[in-house]
């Protein structure tokens, strides 16, 4: 049986890390994650858990002190946001490239500057490169699943990578929504022990780790690095199995919402998902076929299998919650086109930017998206594919 | 497709009207409803005028977004009535509830025209008779509750003594307190 709970998102990430009950938890407070290590750190004080909590002196730090526990053989967690995350760069290269399956729960907030706390994606966005496994939410129950499942996904033996698991700040962190928990010894049981192969406190393999890697051997690791990211897409899968036969709820590399027969189709990322779900609905009503791919696992991005679901589509809009100035559009974009090119070259793809910095994302929004697409259906008109929606100019 | 009610509360900080949404969102998921309770933050300071926000409903929600159409709005501080634009986007089939000594008629000048229902609460009056003290959050919460109907009243007042029993564990001498003062909101919202 389920217990059914009202948590915020920020609150169902604690509760699953609860559960999980890792060895070590080190993070440094930033909004909109901050109250994820202070629920946790209570479940600490009282005894609920028996991790080593560290409150470490910055973001630097707590991902550092997650790597060196994580490499001596123990299960490691944190969270963060924004410039917290920014501030961890430098060791998320660390972590993913020794292959230490730290989990991270990153409350996406816009990165600084100008100085905002609000939700967009430009922090996870920008660490997409760092080598960590990405998993989106969309809302509370997807939050708290996602962080359950990327523990056996980074720890499995043909992955051994890091996992980021994003929900929208504030959007989901701090709203309270109805969810379903697991009973704490189910998630006792799916995640089970973590027993890494190689670790620094084995006694029997003396090993080292982070050592200087010169261009004899460099080459190799970062293939082996990639073959992992590879690998990491059937695991995903597997665990998302395992996931639904004791939850009885399905996770995919991404959510296809009423795509099959769509002839318009939005992709998308996050909370705003189900904004848009709800404007689909409401087109459906209407006669208008209209689609929405939402992305979950957004690192090992899912090629093939997004362009299977999207090749019928006639125009497709991908939204993106962070700006890359790259001049061209964002960096959904890009890989989506670069996933299309040559093999769904009909399609006609415009890029919107939307929700900057906390920008509430209305369904007229989204309403404007879909109208747009069926003009370029109709006349057959592609115009500019770089656009904004939302924004005063 | 079940109903969805959409409730804004517009209050200033330290008030209370955030915490009022976590509770009454809290009742209505304890009837077996679906919930969505949040605040729009912005600089948080005490006397701010915030925001927050309530989706119930039969059905799962999915919508992500704030509340621009409410079926009812509540107003905790009535001196916003002239800084904020209280009924914008308000239904009228909806409702307001503004916390004041005045009956409705007298402050629907403030409310540009609003064609809906006008409810008044002296949640001042009854939070200091019955707490001591000024929290006019737990009285517009029972105001409201009465005046929207999302939940029936017994039903209610039970939650919400659940719910305080676990919000106030440290300090069980002001849960009696709460409970009443929602008790004689209820009584006594005028404009129904």
């Amino acid at each position: 049986m389920a217990i059914r709970e009202r948590l915020s998102g920020n609150e169902a990430i604690a509760v699953a890390m609860k559960q999980i009950n890792p060895d070590v938890v080190a993070a440094f407070p930033i909004t909109p994650s901050t109250e994820i290590p202070q629920y946790f750190s209570q479940f600490v004080s009282n005894g609920a858990v028996q991790t080593e909590f560290v409150p470490v002196e910055s973001e630097h730090s707590a991902m550092s002190a997650c790597i060196g526990a994580q490499a001596a053989g123990g299960r490691t967690m944190t969270a963060t946001s924004a410039n917290g995350l920014a501030l961890m760069w430098e060791m998320l290269y660390i972590a993913s490239s020794s292959r230490l399956p730290v989990t991270l729960a990153c409350v996406n907030r816009a990165l600084s500057g100008p100085l905002n706390i609000h939700n967009d994606h430009s922090d996870s966005m920008g660490a997409r490169d760092s080598g960590w496994i990405q998993l989106y939410s969309e809302n509370n129950q997807e939050a708290y699943d996602n962080f359950i499942q990327a523990v056996r996904i980074g720890e499995h033996k043909d992955v051994v990578l890091p996992v980021m698991v994003c929900q929208d700040g504030f959007i989901t962190s701090h709203a309270v929504e109805n969810l379903d928990l697991l009973e704490d010894e189910k998630v006792k049981a799916f995640v089970g022990e973590y027993n890494p192969e190689h670790y620094l406190l084995n006694t029997k393999e003396q090993i080292a780790v982070g050592p200087l890697d010169l261009p004899n051997y460099f080459f190799e690791h970062r293939r082996q690095q990639a073959q992992a990211m590879m690998n990491a897409k059937q695991v995903i899968l597997d665990v998302a199995k395992e996931f639904e036969k004791v939850t009885g709820r399905k996770y995919d590399l991404f959510e296809e919402y009423k795509l099959s027969d769509a002839e318009i189709a939005i992709v998308i990322i996050n909370s705003t998902a189900g904004t848009a779900k709800t404007v689909v609905d409401e087109l459906r009503e209407k006669g208008i076929k209209a689609g929405l791919l939402k992305i979950r696992v957004f690192r090992p991005f899912p090629q093939e299998e997004m362009v299977a679901a999207l090749k019928h589509v006639k125009a497709l809009a991908v939204m993106d919650k962070a700006e890359a100035f790259s001049g061209v559009g964002g960096p959904l974009f890009a890989d989506v086109k670069a996933a299309l090119y040559g093999v769904a070259d009909g399609i006609k793809v415009i890029n919107y930017i939307y929700g900057l910095g906390g920008r509430d994302v209305k369904a007229d929004n989204i309403e404007l998206v879909y109208n747009e697409l069926q003009n370029i259906v109709k006349t057959g008109q592609i115009g500019e594919t770089y656009r904004y929606v939302g924004v005063r100019e | 497709m079940g109903k969805l009610v959409e409730i804004r509360w517009h209050g200033r900080g330290g008030q209370g009207a955030k915490t009022a949404s976590l509770l009454l969102a809290d009742a209505a998921f304890n009837t077996g409803k679906y919930i969505q309770g949040f605040p729009e933050y912005g600089p948080e300071r005490m006397g701010a005028p915030i925001t927050a926000y309530n989706r119930i409903s039969d059905d799962k929600i999915r919508i992500h977004s704030n509340i621009y159409e409410p079926d009812y709005v509540v107003v905790v501080d009535e001196t916003l009535l002239t800084v904020i634009d209280v009924t914008s986007g308000l239904k009228e089939t909806g409702a307001i509830i503004i916390n004041t000594d005045k009956a409705p008629e007298d402050v629907k000048k403030h409310l540009k025209g609003y064609k809906g229902k006008v409810c008044t609460v002296d949640a001042r009056k009854i939070s200091e008779d019955v707490l001591g003290k000024y929290f006019p959050n737990t009285p517009m919460l029972g105001a409201v509750v009465k005046v929207s109907n999302v939940m029936g009243e017994d039903e209610f007042m039970k939650d919400a003594k659940e719910s305080f029993a676990h919000k106030f564990a440290t300090k069980p001498e002001v849960i009696e307190g709460n409970m009443k003062a929602i008790q004689r909101a209820m009584q006594e919202v005028k404009g129904i």
